[in-house]
């Protein structure tokens, strides 16, 4: 919800020591990590598992599950032919052993078309437990198997690349043989959008994004070049050409300081291409072998 | 216009019962206690501070704000924008640093603390240990200040999640620390804490709504504001509205959305309002798939509302349905009551209007952003009481804030491609599917952090301008669950960011919703994120911080920067507020306060 891409932001710059620790009362221990605590770095680990539950009893509910409750809800408790999914059910998040369940199926919802089951309260437990197997998360990196993102035309994509990007690549120069260096169509398709972006998959970036250049115009007439450092509203720095470290205060347009970004292009077709044209330059894109 | 005496503001009691005797050791064992048997004398001296105050009474926020902070905005308003005026244009070139303070999850010499400690009898300031947590969740990650701090009669109190710390304002030395031994749950941020006479409230990630008293840090309650199962995580700073104390809730599951009003003295529930259908034949329903799909679907109020004392409107933002992505099984409908503004009556948690920012949000863009309310003539046609909001999405809107009425809609942000050219009659944009997500990959814009986000906007009465912080950042999405049941709350998709095209702060009219003007900040390569949130002043000051690190005094007719530092990354929204008479501006970046006054 609020925050990902802050918090995505967040967890890059914080500190990984474990600055939070709590205060030890009146001294003595608490450091240690206890059975059943954890450290919470994001909210995919925030919430604590619930402890695993008897092997016997998931077989017990299983069994009953499947033959009573599966239709409606879903093998995998996410829904089924026409009843919610259980997984995300308040109810069922704050169930601990079937005490809050138990109401719900043995009197049944006749408003909602559910009807009542005459289980005991072991069976009730036993389904229970074999329902909190399954772990609620919006973040399930298991379930992130989407076929293949491949869908575009390799012929237009091949027209669009000789008109929007040959000025500056070629098929046969620098971009030969790209797909065999980024074999992974998801970041072949991030990295040719923007290149120096990691593909999103927590590794570094397949390609390195040239580094912007600068020239600062000083009041004097003369200019002085290199490699972009850092620039602000208030300072520019720089490293010229024999590797020598240059900062100017800047205020306003004065000193006059021009970048060129090599990566200018990539930025301003971000405004003009149709998902339909990206599409069609991967499929073109990997056809590079 | 008439002020009104808001009617239903209590004032809190009046003790004069305060002094030396404060009972430090008497903390209830089971809630909490004090750390250390030094702690006396450091306790003496704050209470001595404090003695001369009566806290503070709900009234004194009804005022147009100046010489404190005493609530989330500063004032009702949320308009960031102070009548102070000794800083201004011609002598903020003389601000500097009046002191900083860096603040330490622990305290004393284990937990590596500032502290305060001068040597016996003195010892380092007192540690409050509360919370149901056992102790074996460890919390990775420093301290990041993100939220208000509250100045009241020199104190300044500020959160962060799990923590509270009263700092003296005079030098930012440690006057107590609270801290909440939590059981877990998501540690995105604190936005502060509310007061209401000498108690402080403030909501933890593990969901327990926590009153501690403000003279000694020590708890006073606590009690479950929501579900710790069904993964809700409170992050929202309370605000103290007469005698209710209004919080809402947090969760990247699929959960309602709700506000709660609290009563002071005691804790005990006031009312409740959820911002999604909970019971058939609410309002909304038949913007659902179904009563389930409604009941799981979000619209999570996670920032703090403004409040109009004449109407007794308590006016907020909802957050983003859930699933959050994968929207099939919200149905086609625009799920109300989720990205929306919605005016409450704050005595009896009824609603009195909304207006829909994101119709069938498909993004997580939340528009839980404070709104702001103004006052003045709208195109010739008289005195209008305006609500101005600014939305994750890209989106500007003007409303009357009597009657939801939309009055203006622009698009601040250049590159949002996510919605078709042309609004609805309604004044509101109108998704396009396919910019929704793709397997192979949709480019939108923006990116998940949205034009804006939570860092707050200001509006000055002097130009008439209403300041954001925008973000202009495209990315792919890519779908990824394609199980037609869908996924829960923000799964399902694969966000990759491609660029930022730039980072501003833009000065919006309005009345026309066009920019009067926008200041890009200089950068490397595109923008670097956000801006951080803003204040603007009496003295025709901006202040702000940049995404260089830079904190920034801005000409806020022209976005002129007049004055810097570099303290790095500004992580809150500067405040100012008078110690002992002179102006104070207060910024926090990460785990560091910096105060600004006049070098004289």
């Amino acid at each position: 919800m609020p925050y990902s891409a802050f918090f995505a932001l967040c967890m890059l710059f914080v500190a990984v020591t474990l600055n939070a620790q709590p205060p030890t009362p009146q001294g003595g221990g608490g450091r240690g990590r206890g059975r059943g605590g954890g450290v919470v770095t994001s909210p995919r680990n925030a919430y604590p598992d619930r402890p695993t539950g008897d092997p016997a009893a998931i077989e017990r509910g299983k069994a009953l599950y499947s033959v009573n409750c599966a239709f409606c809800h879903g093998a995998d408790t996410r829904g089924g032919d026409g009843g919610p999914s259980l997984l995300r059910s308040g109810v069922v998040l704050d169930d601990q052993n079937g005490e809050l369940i138990a109401p719900i199926v043995q009197n049944g919802r006749p408003d909602r078309g559910m009807p009542k089951f005459a289980f005991s309260p072991d069976q009730i437990a036993d389904i229970a437990t074999f329902i909190h197997t399954f772990r609620a998360a919006g973040y399930d990196e298991s379930r992130q198997k989407p076929p293949s993102i491949l869908v575009g035309d390799p012929k237009a994509g091949e027209a669009y690349f000789n008109a929007r990007c040959a000025s500056c690549h070629s098929a046969t120069g620098d971009l030969r043989g790209i797909a065999t260096k980024i074999p992974d169509e998801k970041v072949l398709q991030q990295t040719w959008l923007m290149p120096g972006g990691g593909g999103g998959r927590g590794g570094p970036p397949p390609v390195l994004a040239p580094v912007p250049t600068v020239t600062v115009t000083l009041p004097s007439g003369e200019t002085v070049e290199g490699k972009l450092q850092r620039i602000d509203d208030f300072n520019v720095s720089l490293i010229t050409a024999d590797g020598a470290y240059r900062s100017f205060r800047t205020e306003g347009d004065a000193p006059k300081v021009a970048i060129r970004d090599p990566l200018q292009g990539h930025r301003e077709l971000l405004r003009v291409y149709s998902d339909k044209d990206i599409h069609n330059v991967t499929a073109f894109l990997v056809t590079l072998k | 216009m008439r002020r009104a005496t808001a009617a239903g503001v209590g004032s809190p009691p009046r003790s004069k019962n305060v002094g030396p005797h404060a009972k430090v050791k008497s903390v209830d064992g089971d809630t909490g206690l004090v750390r250390g048997g030094l702690a006396a004398g450091a306790l003496l001296a704050c209470v001595t501070v404090l003695a001369a105050t009566d806290g503070l009474d709900p009234a004194q926020i009804l005022k147009p704000l100046s010489d404190s902070w005493p609530t989330y905005s500063g004032d009702y308003t949320g308009r960031r924008y102070s009548s102070l005026k000794q800083i201004d244009q011609s002598n903020v070139k003389h601000m500097t640093l009046a002191w900083s303070a860096r603040l330490a999850a622990g305290a004393g010499p284990e937990g590596g603390g500032r502290g305060n400690a001068q040597g016996p009898p003195f010892g380092p300031a007192p540690t409050i240990v509360g919370g149901e947590g056992k102790g074996d969740v460890v919390v990775a990650g420093g301290i990041t200040v993100k939220g208000a701090i509250l100045a009241v009669d020199n104190v300044l109190y500020v959160t962060a999640p799990d923590h509270v710390w009263a700092l003296d304002a005079h030098d930012g030395h440690e006057l107590w620390h609270y801290f909440w031994r939590t059981k877990g749950g998501t540690h995105i941020g604190n936005r502060g804490a509310a007061m209401w006479g000498h108690y402080l409230f403030f909501v933890t990630p593990d969901d327990y709504f926590v009153s501690i008293d403000a003279r000694t840090g020590k708890e006073r309650w606590h009690k479950e504001a929501a579900s710790f199962a069904q993964q809700y995580f409170l992050t929202s700073a309370p605000v103290t509205v007469g005698n209710h104390i209004i919080v809402g809730t947090g969760n990247d599951l699929d959960s309602p959305g709700y506000l709660t009003s609290y009563d002071p003295e005691t804790g005990e529930q006031q009312w409740r309002f959820y911002t999604v259908p909970m019971n058939p034949g609410d309002p909304g329903l038949e913007t659902w798939k179904s009563l389930d799909a409604a009941r799981h679907g979000g619209g999570h109020p996670w920032l703090p509302g403004a409040y109009d004392p004449d109407t007794h409107l308590y006016i907020f933002g909802t957050g983003n349905p859930t699933p959050a992505y994968t929207a099939q099984v919200r149905g086609e409908g625009d799920n109300l009551f989720t990205c929306a503004i919605v005016a409450v009556n704050v005595d009896t948690g009824k609603m009195a209007w909304y207006y829909q920012t994101s119709p069938h949000d498909t993004h997580d863009w939340d528009s839980a952003q404070t709104p702001v309310l103004i006052d003045g003539d709208f195109r010739g046609s008289g005195p209008r009481r305006m609500v101005l909001t600014a939305s994750r999405n890209g989106y500007y809107f003007t409303l009357d804030r009597l009657t939801g009425e939309h009055m203006v809609t622009s698009k601040f942000s250049d590159t949002v491609n996510w919605a078709k050219p042309d609004l609805n009659a309604k004044g509101q944009p109108v998704r396009e599917p396919a910019k929704d997500h793709d397997i192979a990959g949709a480019l939108v814009s923006s990116a998940n952090g949205g034009a804006t986000n939570w860092p707050p906007p200001a509006y000055s009465p002097d130009t008439g301008l209403f300041y954001v912080p925008l973000a202009e950042s495209y990315a792919m999405y890519y779908l990824s669950e394609t199980d037609p049941r869908g996924a829960m709350g923000l799964g399902g998709k694969e966000e990759i960011g491609v660029g930022s095209l730039g980072s501003y702060i833009i000065a919006i009219d309005p009345k026309t919703g066009s920019a009067a003007w926008r200041h890009k900040f200089r950068t490397a390569t595109g923008g670097g994120g956000g801006a951080s949130g803003l204040l603007t002043t009496a003295g025709k000051l901006l202040f702000g911080g940049d995404v260089s690190g830079n904190f920034v005094a801005f000409d806020p007719a022209t976005g002129r920067p007049l004055w810097h530092t570099q303290i790095g990354r500004v992580t809150n929204a500067p405040e100012t507020f008078l110690v002992d008479g002179q102006q104070h501006v207060l910024v926090a970046a990460g785990d560091t306060l910096y105060a600004f006054t006049l070098n004289q």
